[in-house]
């Protein structure tokens, strides 16, 4: 069960909300207690998963949590557009698959940074995207 | 529209990232070196990536096409001062990296690069004497 | 309730305490009854006099908070001391027997025995099942402090030479410890500005795909920092298991001794040893 502590939402529309962006979810992770590595992977999956949503979901908006499971405190990040949807998941989730003129790198590897990793897409309507870390990773 | 400066050093070209990258600053420093490179000749490009926290997979993209770019162009290049937790991420990712030569610091880095040219310049003087 | 099942219970505590110790007994040949007698009691004690009319029916009820906390702290203590999860559960069940067999005395009517035997019943295994998870917490706790002391020990990093730096990796590698072992090897290298960092893994004792898999990550964090790795210690099993798993170790340095990647460190530097003229001095 997962209760939220804290929550800031941010509007992604522009490249230049980017840098921003990614500075909160650094103050989130510090107030978190991550140490550098986890805060590093958690940055660095929110800066890929901001540049889908600007590059293929026509921009959008991301929640920016501090939560708690229980037993430790996390960050979470609520990624949501209005965009095009990705028509087939389980293939974009594969590595080595790849739309638009970046390599396949994109998912699988930002999953593998983080702890908890949910993605629901629907062709047409959007998609959202949400990443837990846990302070100790 | 910000722009990470190149500083010329002898026939070398010098890269310092200070600050965020973000998408739009990356692209224009793979074209902006690119063309420093064929401006002024260059025959070694080093950037020092000491201050930079976050590389993801795009700037990890960019650093390699640099390394690539530069090659072709006749230029070495090295990547110096990479942070551990920046190459925990990028192993996590995915991304070795592995055309591009990389040093732990500028010292090391400009030897790197300064043995690479000698290298690189002995060859091609065998070459060209082979095919007299 | 006709026949008052709690106020029966109540009024025959000793001989609750009494015949529930006889049952540990039985069940378990080192009981140590002036330990356990203890504990009993407080526990028999807190238990009847939460135990009323009301919270019967209910085993969450707020008056059980008390007992469920002496539970909590009897368990935990129990799996500290290396009581095996059984006797942990044996502890509430004997109980519960205890209570059952008391009640069964008093009370004439079948039907009402039946009915407070099986409120009782749900009240102590609920306890029991606590029980249970106070135990599992206490041997995690056990656990967490272990995993801290072995990854302290574990994981030293030693400067050999000038630019040299050697990592005896002692026990698995899992993706947990490769973490520690890769932050601190990193952080090193770069502390003490080393170009070569030797791996040896004649402590690892089973390497397999997983285990390279962690090992050819950290040698790629390595190259990223502009140092390179070398992996020493390979032990002839280990080099068959890698070509039977079809594991690709071609771009990574290996020795089968840490000696011979000294060796080849020093030959990356340029370096060579030389033998003075004269013999082995003593001081």
């Amino acid at each position: 069960m997962i209760t939220i502590l804290n929550k800031l939402d941010f509007e992604i529309i522009r490249e230049q909300d980017v840098v921003p962006f990614r500075n909160q979810v650094k103050d989130a992770a510090v107030k978190v207690g991550m140490g550098i590595l986890n805060q590093t992977k958690l940055i660095t999956a929110a800066s890929e998963l901001v540049r889908n949503l600007l590059k293929y979901g026509g921009g959008g908006k991301v929640d920016v949590e501090t939560v708690t499971n229980g037993r430790e405190n996390g960050v979470r990040l609520i990624f949501s557009d209005k965009g095009p949807g990705i028509k087939d998941i389980d293939l974009a989730m594969k590595d080595g698959y790849s739309t638009g003129k970046s390599l396949g790198l994109g998912l699988p590897g930002t999953k593998r940074l983080v702890n908890e990793f949910n993605i629901q897409s629907i062709v047409g309507e959007g998609t959202t995207v949400t990443i837990i870390k846990w302070k100790n990773g | 529209m910000e722009r990470i400066p190149i500083l010329k050093m002898g026939d070398f070209l010098l890269v310092t990232i200070q600050v965020d990258l973000y998408d739009q600053l990356a692209e224009n420093l793979e074209s902006d070196l690119v063309n420093a490179v064929k401006k002024y000749n260059a025959k070694g490009v080093l950037i020092d990536i000491s201050s930079v926290s976050i590389i993801d997979s795009f700037m990890g993209r960019i650093l390699g096409n640099i390394g690539i770019m530069s090659r072709i162009m006749g230029a070495q290049s090295v990547i110096v001062g990479m942070q551990p937790a920046v190459a925990m991420t990028l192993v996590e990712l995915g991304l070795t990296l592995t055309g591009v030569a990389t040093a732990l610091n500028v010292e090391k880095g400009m030897e790197l690069l300064r043995s690479k040219i000698l290298f690189n310049e002995g060859q091609s003087y065998d070459h060209d004497n082979n095919t007299e | 309730m006709e026949d008052n099942s709690t106020q029966i219970l109540k009024e025959k505590k000793e001989a609750i305490l009494e015949l529930w110790i006889t049952k540990q007994i039985a069940e378990d040949s080192y009981f140590n009854a002036e330990d356990q007698k203890e504990d009993s009691d407080d526990f028999v004690n807190a238990f009847l006099n939460a135990l009323n009319e009301s919270n019967i029916n209910d085993k969450d009820a707020k008056g059980f908070e008390k007992v469920h906390d002496i539970l909590m702290g009897i368990s935990v203590s129990r799996a500290k001391r290396g009581f095996t999860p059984r006797e942990t559960g044996v502890y509430m069940f004997t109980f519960k027997e205890a209570l059952l067999e008391i009640l069964s005395k008093d009370v004439s009517d079948p039907a009402k025995l039946y009915e407070d035997s099986l409120k009782i019943s749900k009240i102590i295994d609920n306890m029991a099942i606590l029980t249970f998870e106070g135990y599992i917490k206490g041997r995690e706790d056990v656990i967490s402090r272990q995993t801290d002391e072995i990854t302290e020990i574990s994981t030293p990093v030693i400067r050999v030479w000038d630019g040299v730096v050697a990592l005896p990796i002692i026990g698995t590698l899992d993706s947990a410890r490769t973490q520690v072992v890769m932050e601190n090897l990193l952080q090193q290298i770069v502390e003490t500005g080393s170009t070569i960092a030797i791996l040896d893994i004649s402590g690892v004792p089973a390497v397999d795909s997983l285990v390279a898999q962690h090992l050819i990550k950290t040698v790629s964090a390595t190259r990223l920092l502009g140092a390179e790795c070398i992996i020493s210690g390979i032990r002839p099993e280990i080099a068959q298991i890698v070509v039977h798993l079809g594991i690709d170790l071609s771009n990574i340095i290996t020795k089968s001794t840490l000696a011979s990647a000294l060796q080849t460190a020093f030959n990356m530097l340029q370096l060579e040893v030389h033998k003075k003229k004269g013999n082995f001095i003593n001081n």
